[in-house]
């Protein structure tokens, strides 16, 4: 249970070796800082002050801080007993999304926008994601997004701009953002794949990168192994963190199992992300990972959406899953990441 | 689950009662000789995950679960388009060999169909 991070940590993770634990900020106590290679702490937050202490989206030097959120898993078209609406609940995701106390900078889509790779389904999420007051929405694919066309038709709609099978990298603000897609070309028995090509681009995409950029990654199936059994993982990710392993702050945003889980090693932290259409269970606990029935009530506690805050000088990036359930948002500075036991 | 306890039971007995194929695995369900056999896709899995049949056999694979699910042979040789909740794909085995097929849309799913000289 060493990746279990507890409600009362005391500081944010970062021990004297610069091994982060944990990822999001909980609570008050003492922020560490890494400037220049040495690692600094100072308190945050006086006592009265608890609960509360400054998270300002300004960092040193000037450099601006900003958020962006991330959706995952809408199966636009599955009318299942799991989820009769998954139109429904995504605009519940999507009023949530526009419901932020301060406006993300962009949306990222992990994957399974629809179910069934169909132009109808693809319409409706267009259409509903139009919704999203922000200036854009990334997204990479799902294996549900490419089922008989290999991706054509969701690359000429949703990554017209892309590379190879929708790959694709940008700057924003300091952070270097990379999507990739590790749902084409799979093999019978095997995992989610990137494939030689897309490393290959990965390798020259981060090169001459200096190590102090933080980077975010994203992709539909984790890049860690989850559950291979369920074929919750991809195949060739140890290549890509390879790439990834110099850098000071790597944040890998995933979806497909449909539940948060969080993992941290060394300086990567991983987080899935929750379903706006349905549930699926913990790895084993059920014969297979289709989706889970649950009681109405219960179904919207168990999808979410994601804000994620970067502020210049952290190293961690502030990480806030929400559910469908929950009617406003936990404050960043309170967010308590789910240990890796709870799912959800 | 419960909806699908008794039709599991009705495979079995008919698997159970049919003649024996020399060689093969007591654990193996061999296919009927009357050239059609059934394969279930449940909880992401075939079942069975390994067929035996005759050459001229045409199997049937029936999508049993709420996500939708293909059937594609590893050589390429037979594919199914996206199977949602109760849609069947067929496939005529005409010559002898063995087909290792799976899931493209969630690969931990392998079956194999092992066609035998009738």
């Amino acid at each position: 249970m060493s990746d279990t991070i507890v409600h009362d940590h005391e500081h944010d993770g970062i021990d004297r070796r610069g091994f982060l634990k944990c990822m999001a900020w909980v609570g008050t106590g003492v922020v560490c800082v890494v400037e220049g290679g040495i690692l600094n702490s100072s308190a945050l937050a006086a006592p009265s002050d608890a609960g509360s202490p400054p998270l300002a989206k300004a960092g040193r030097g000037g450099q601006s801080g900003f958020s962006f959120a991330q959706i995952s898993d809408s199966h636009i078209g599955f009318s299942k007993e799991a989820n009769k609406d998954v139109v429904a609940t995504l605009q519940v995701a999507v009023d949530k999304l526009n419901a932020l106390p301060d406006r993300p900078d962009f949306v990222i889509h992990t994957g399974d926008l629809s179910h069934l790779s169909k132009p109808e389904e693809f319409d409706t999420l267009a259409q509903v994601l139009r919704g999203v007051k922000v200036g854009r929405i990334f997204y990479v694919p799902g294996e549900h997004d490419v089922i008989e066309d290999n991706g054509k038709l969701y690359r000429e709609r949703f990554a017209p701009d892309s590379l190879g099978d929708g790959w694709f990298s940008f700057d924003h603000k300091g952070v270097h953002f990379v999507g990739l897609v590790n749902v084409l070309n799979l093999k019978a028995g095997g995992l989610g794949s990137l494939g030689r090509e897309q490393l290959e681009w990965l390798e020259n995409d981060l090169k001459g990168r200096p190590s102090s950029t933080p980077v975010v990654v994203f992709a539909h199936v984790p890049l860690w192994t989850v559950y291979p059994q369920w074929g919750w993982g991809t195949e060739d990710s140890a290549q890509a963190l390879a790439y990834l392993k110099r850098f000071g702050s790597v944040t890998v945003l995933n979806g497909h199992i449909h539940q948060v889980l969080q993992k941290v090693e060394g300086h990567v932290a991983f987080h899935t992300a929750a379903s706006t259409a349905f549930p699926q269970p913990q790895p084993g606990i059920a014969p297979g990972p289709g989706p889970m029935k649950v009681p109405e009530g219960v179904l919207r506690t168990l999808l979410g959406v994601r804000d994620v805050t970067f502020v210049p000088g952290r190293r961690a990036l502030a990480v806030v899953n929400s559910s469908l359930a929950d009617s406003g948002w936990p404050r960043a500075e309170n967010a308590v990441p789910a240990p890796m036991s709870v799912v959800g | 689950m419960s909806r699908h306890r008794g039709s599991h039971l009705a495979l079995f007995l008919a698997v159970s009662t049919l003649v024996p194929v020399t060689g093969r695995a007591a654990d193996e369900p061999a296919a009927q000789p009357g050239r059609m056999a059934q394969v279930r896709i449940d909880n992401f899995t075939f079942n069975p995950a390994t067929i035996t049949v005759p050459a001229g056999t045409t199997i049937t694979w029936t999508n049993r679960d709420d996500m939708p699910h293909t059937v594609v042979a590893q050589d390429k040789s037979f594919r199914s388009k996206a199977l949602d909740t109760d849609q069947t794909f067929s496939h005529t085995f005409s010559e002898p060999g063995e087909f290792v097929y799976f899931c493209s849309i969630h690969t931990s799913m392998v079956g194999k169909v092992v066609v035998r000289t009738p």
